[in-house]
């Protein structure tokens, strides 16, 4: 019977899709009943065994998103409604405790990760198994299953050094006083349509603290897997950066390939303190839809970054190649002076795919400093959107902001677009910005192909020298993937 | 959460801000030229009824963010009368003493006494809309509101509801106007309330023809006065159509300007835009390429101290392969001022070819100024080149040190810096005697503080 399924799936996967992570994993789930209402908001918060600070804080958002409006008249994006009763807010892979061993944990999930590429020694950290933290680590992973974290590796080793790593429902309990005065305080739980709603019902996500003057050893990463059908993810994740700190943080996402769009709307905040550093780096490879736009995740995103302490630095990377639309901004707020915010993206849609993506940076303190460099890729039907704001208020004396978006265009059916907006109100500070739009030049594909490239294999040498400057940001681990993904992403748009 | 709400008003606008100037135009509609001509009834009245649904503009508007008309709601602008000014000189950007084509209109209405169109080749006409209305009906019936619709601008659409007078240009083809035409705008309004009046302006351009257009916008006095213009510019295939503007009126004056041109196959509409005066004042251009080979140059400067604000907002619309755009802005800010600068350049599906650029450059001279800018791109088409930039800072301090270690004065080094920095955009000027009256236009700014 081997051969027979493995050839039929084998064709389905070349035929249906080139997305490789579009398979679900048969688990069995505890789900909530489809819908949204406070009785949800109540059962979610019951669920991770919530104080009551905390639950009335979600009931708060909640009330406060019934009376909102969908941000739909800005961005460049069109969608049909969504009916936010016909979902599922909570589904958890049925286990019984946190698993302590390799043994506890379910093998459909290991299977899962094994499936979605994550190194096999990975896996077995992911387990924690005793004796595979010996090995060279590199990476702490907190792996995120639809709605819950299901297993967060290396935390005794980090927690040697004073530094927190869990789940964030597990932050509560653990260190609720941390949790209480940072979560919300770079995104309130009135900003926007999307954040607030993730306020009422977030489920799971990673909290980090590193303490201060502490030098995170590893890369901190969270893998976030949509399975269930019919949910939304909603994680949250806190980021606290002490005065003197430093931490490197990997976001990576998959999902499987279904005919219904899903949602999925985080909220990620980051603080840091007083000379303390923050790398925030994502890959983004949610479903995207097929060929024909039908499906994919719609990835409704909020990340922002408060540069509280004087110095600080938060410096935000990201790939943006999945997803049927993207509405996502990380954004850094420059309180502090002499803070330091970035922003570095590569964004390729294809097919029908649409996103309207960019970044804020605001300037509050002074000689506060901020680039931005975005390298938006649109093929096939998407419409792609860089939208930007730079804003520098009266206070930020000697701001510096030099934001360089460039676009390519490949086909002509496809759409890029460029809107940044520039709000200057101190004389000493210098705004400059740049952007572009070309396509593929004639030139550079002739001479990739004369040496004997195939054409997507020269678009994808091309694209991934015109996103350079943006890789070259990325950490290690990502960045193999992230220029694998370029290609991936592109295929099928030539020719 | 009123739930007997009769019909919901857009997103962005305050239909309420529109019942004093319907209440006017009802008093006033009788009396408006052409009045029973039934395609102009049709076209004021759907004027009308766009600005009834729609009203203002606010700041939830997108177009809008960034300048607030609410100063327009509280100042209950009447109808402009005719006004019995007197002028001893008018501007023009003629040597001294020549005479030539000009139109002169006052609060909004044409005075022909102060008016000639001597020097103007066979065929060309230069009217003013009432004595086009009875001289050229055919030709405002085919062009009027084709190009400056008044679906999603309101202020369009208030102009369209009140068209009653304006300059009224048409070309013939082939034909070459040497002389410069002159329109000029005086602002007076009336000691007993805020006067509003909303001149339309018409400038069509056959095939092959050329013509150079000044706008003057002047005030007298110091009454507060409100512009709300409307000009409609249709440039025929390979013609050329050269329109320079300078609005120095003073600063208890609103002006709205909405410039519409749309271009055939190797047309050119060359655009500029020099802004000094107004307390409040926002030009909207928009250029549609409408044709192959089309070029448009959109570009202009500005300056503004005190309480002024200044806002551009261009739209260059690339609608047909193989056509040039080409933007450059740049503006001086000093005092409370506040510049608002929104170009878009858009490239439709299929306007292979296209080549655009823009560019935008501001400085800031004081700790309390503002700007504001959204340059914008939104492209469907692959094969182009497309690219904009824009700038915000204050002097560069070596080029300061520069001149003051080679004995010049502070305040004299300012003046050449910011002087060359806003010549920069006066050399998109092409024509020579404009553009020295444009400079000195500056120089009295920049002496004036």
């Amino acid at each position: 019977m081997a051969a027979t399924t493995e050839t039929v799936e084998q064709v389905r996967a070349v035929t249906e899709q080139k997305y490789k992570y579009g398979f679900t994993t048969d688990i069995e789930s505890d789900v909530a009943p489809k819908g949204l209402n406070e009785d949800i908001v109540r059962f979610i918060s019951a669920k991770k065994e919530e104080p009551e600070w905390l639950l009335e804080w979600r009931l708060k958002a909640f009330r406060v998103w019934q009376e909102m409006e969908e941000p739909r008249h800005w961005a460049k994006l069109s969608f049909p409604p969504i009916d936010y009763q016909d979902a599922h807010y909570y589904a958890a892979p049925k286990m019984k405790d946190r698993p302590k061993s390799l043994d506890e944990v379910d093998p459909e999930l290991l299977k899962t990760y094994e499936k979605l590429g994550i190194p096999l020694r990975e896996q077995e950290i992911l387990a924690g198994v005793e004796g595979a933290e010996g090995k060279s680590p590199a990476i702490a992973v907190d792996a995120v299953f639809d709605s819950v974290s299901v297993a967060t590796t290396f935390k005794a080793k980090l927690e040697e050094m004073g530094i927190i790593f869990c789940a964030i429902s597990e932050a509560v309990h653990k260190c609720p006083e941390l949790v209480q005065k940072y979560l919300g305080s770079v995104v309130p739980y009135t900003d926007n349509f999307y954040a607030t709603l993730n306020c009422a019902v977030f489920t799971d996500g990673s909290f980090v603290y590193i303490p201060k003057g502490v030098r995170c050893p590893m890369e901190l990463s969270t893998y976030f897997r949509i399975n269930q059908a019919n949910t939304g993810q909603f994680e949250r994740t806190l980021i606290i950066a002490d005065e003197g700190s430093y931490v490197s943080y990997l976001e990576g996402c998959t999902a499987p390939q279904r005919d219904e769009n899903q949602l999925h709307a985080a909220v990620v905040e980051l603080v840091a303190l007083d000379d303390a550093q923050i790398k925030y780096s994502t890959v983004q490879n949610w479903y995207p839809g097929n060929a024909e736009g039908v499906g994919g995740i719609y990835n409704f995103v909020t990340k922002r970054g408060a540069c509280r302490g004087r110095n600080s630095k938060i410096s935000w990377t990201q790939v943006e190649t999945g997803s049927a639309i993207t509405w996502k901004y990380p954004s850094c707020i420059l309180q502090g002076d002499n803070s330091v915010g970035e922003f570095y993206s590569v964004a390729i849609t294809n097919n029908f795919q649409q996103a309207d993506t960019g970044t804020k940076m605001i300037h509050i303190g002074k000689n506060t400093r901020s680039t931005i460099v975005s390298k938006g890729i649109s093929a096939g039907r998407a419409q792609q959107t860089y939208r930007g704001l730079v804003k520098i208020l009266p206070k930020a004396e000697g701001a510096r902001n030099h934001t360089q978006c460039d676009s390519l265009l490949i086909g002509d059916q496809c759409g890029a677009h460029t809107v940044p907006y520039i709000e200057n109100r101190n004389r000493t500070a210098r705004v400059e910005h740049e952007a572009t739009t070309a396509k593929i030049s004639e030139d550079q594909l002739f001479y990739c192909r004369q040496r004997g490239l195939s054409e997507e294999d020269a678009v994808s040498l091309i694209v991934n020298g015109f996103c350079k400057e943006v890789l070259k940001e990325l950490p290690m681990e990502f960045a193999v993937e992230a220029q694998k993904l370029v290609g991936i992403s592109l295929e099928g748009s030539v020719g | 959460m009123a739930t007997t709400t009769l019909t919901k008003a857009p997103r962005g606008y305050d239909p309420a801000a529109a019942t004093p100037f319907l209440e006017q135009l009802d008093r006033v509609k009788g009396g408006l030229p052409g009045a029973g001509l039934s395609w102009l009834d049709g076209l004021r009245d759907q004027g009308r009824a766009r600005f009834a649904e729609l009203g203002l503009p606010t700041v939830k508007n997108e177009s809008w963010r960034y300048t607030n008309l609410r100063a327009l709601d509280k100042l209950a602008f009447q109808p402009a009368s005719v006004a019995d000014a007197r002028f001893d000189v008018l501007p023009t950007v003629r040597a001294d003493g020549a005479t030539g084509p000009r139109l002169v209109f006052v609060d909004g209405r044409f005075r022909a006494e102060l008016s000639s169109t001597a020097g103007l080749p066979a065929g060309v006409e230069l009217l003013n809309l009432a004595d086009a209305l009875a001289r050229k009906p055919d030709l405002l019936a085919e062009h009027l509101g084709r190009i400056a619709a008044p679906d999603d601008q309101p202020l369009v659409a208030l102009n369209t509801a009140f068209l009653a007078d304006g300059p009224v240009l048409h070309v013939p083809r082939g034909v070459t106007v040497e002389e410069t035409i002159e329109l000029v705008f005086v602002s007076v309004g009336s000691e007993a309330q805020p006067t509003a009046f909303h001149p339309r302006g018409l400038i069509v351009a056959e095939a092959d023809s050329r013509a150079v257009i000044v706008e003057h916008h002047v005030g007298l006095g110091s009454c507060t006065t409100l512009s709300n213009g409307v000009t409609e510019v249709f440039v025929g295939a390979g013609a050329s159509v050269h329109h320079y503007k300078v609005q120095r009126e003073h600063t208890e004056s609103f002006h709205l300007s909405h410039t519409a041109a749309k271009v055939a196959g190797k047309g050119i509409y060359d655009n500029f835009i020099l802004t000094i005066g107004a307390k409040l004042s926002r030009n909207e251009v928009t250029s549609v390429l409408d044709g192959e080979e089309g070029d448009t140059h959109v570009s202009g400067a500005y300056m503004v101290r005190g309480g002024q604000h200044v806002d551009t907002t261009t739209f260059i619309d690339h609608a047909k392969p193989c056509c040039t755009s080409r933007e450059v802005y740049k503006g001086v800010i000093d005092d409370q001022a506040r510049a608002v600068f929104q170009g878009k350049i858009i490239v439709r599906p299929n306007a292979q070819k296209t080549d655009g650029y823009q560019q935008n450059r501001a400085l800031l001279l004081s700790d309390t100024a503002e700007i504001d800018a959204k340059p914008e791109l939104e492209i469907y088409a692959d094969d182009v080149k497309c690219s904009h930039g824009a700038t915000v800072g204050e002097l560069d301090d070596d080029q300061l040190f520069y001149l003051r270690a080679r004995g010049i004065d502070k305040a004299a080094a300012r003046g050449l810096l910011i002087g060359a920095f806003l010549s920069e955009a006066l050399e998109e000027i092409a024509e020579e005697s404009v553009r020295d009256a444009f400079q000195s236009y500056v120089a009295d700014w920049q002496n004036a503080r």
